[in-house]
């Protein structure tokens, strides 16, 4: 029987289950990428995102609110609750 | 502010249409919401969860210079307390126009009592500042 996915605040998501002979393979080097956390008073990484504002999709640049305080706000997704 | 979540920008205008309008009484989001498919913006501001494939409810505020001044991460469950955010917003802004001479202590909003650092205020706060007026 299929177990149904918690809905929560996480978005359920597809995990691939590895086959168990891979287990016992000796390990892959994987390509680890490290992100250094974010630093009070150093910059903000500048990026630009697809966005939806004002009933239209435009893009958005964090650079062009130079001059401007900016409260940038993640979150887990629409539609989920919080 | 901007709002960024793994969703596509066609998700956040149905999520506007069906049912934040129906929160809010502007009947519309006044800020963009950024999509960040993927996760790349979330990966380089620490709050992207690699497992769950979504962006955790990280918070940053950054001054006109674009310099992070503060953030805030919070587990997904729990949301977050707007209320802060403009305080610190408020309390930012009055130190950046003290050019380096003003300090907000704790529970600081405007009104309240607000510290000049410097040679006359060592050891002296309790003259200014009391515990109790950290809590309202």
């Amino acid at each position: 029987m299929a177990e149904k996915p918690a809905v929560g605040c996480k978005r359920p998501s597809a995990k691939v289950q590895k086959p168990p002979e891979e287990t016992t393979q000796p390990e892959t080097v994987t390509e680890k990428k490290e992100y250094a956390m974010i630093q009070i008073g150093q910059k903000a990484p500048d990026f630009a995102a697809p966005a939806y504002f004002n009933n239209d999709f435009t893009t958005i640049q964090l650079s062009d609110y130079l001059g401007k305080w900016v409260v940038l706000c993640f979150y887990p997704g629409d539609f989920t609750f919080v | 502010m901007l709002s960024v979540s793994v969703d596509s920008m066609f998700v956040h205008k149905m999520w506007v249409d069906k049912e934040l309008s129906k929160m809010v009484t502007a009947k519309t989001v006044p800020f963009p919401m950024l999509s960040d498919g993927g996760g790349s913006i979330g990966r380089i501001y620490g709050v992207y969860d690699q497992e769950e494939g979504v962006d955790i409810r990280g918070r940053f505020l950054i001054d006109p210079d674009g310099v992070v001044q503060a953030y805030e991460m919070v587990a997904p469950p729990v949301g977050r307390n707007i209320p802060e955010t403009l305080r610190q917003i408020q309390a930012f802004q009055l130190v950046r126009e003290g050019k380096g001479t003003k300090a907000t202590p704790s529970g600081w909003k405007p009104g309240k009592t607000v510290l000049e650092p410097g040679p006359d205020l060592v050891g002296n706060v309790w003259k200014v500042w009391t515990v109790d007026k950290a809590f309202d």
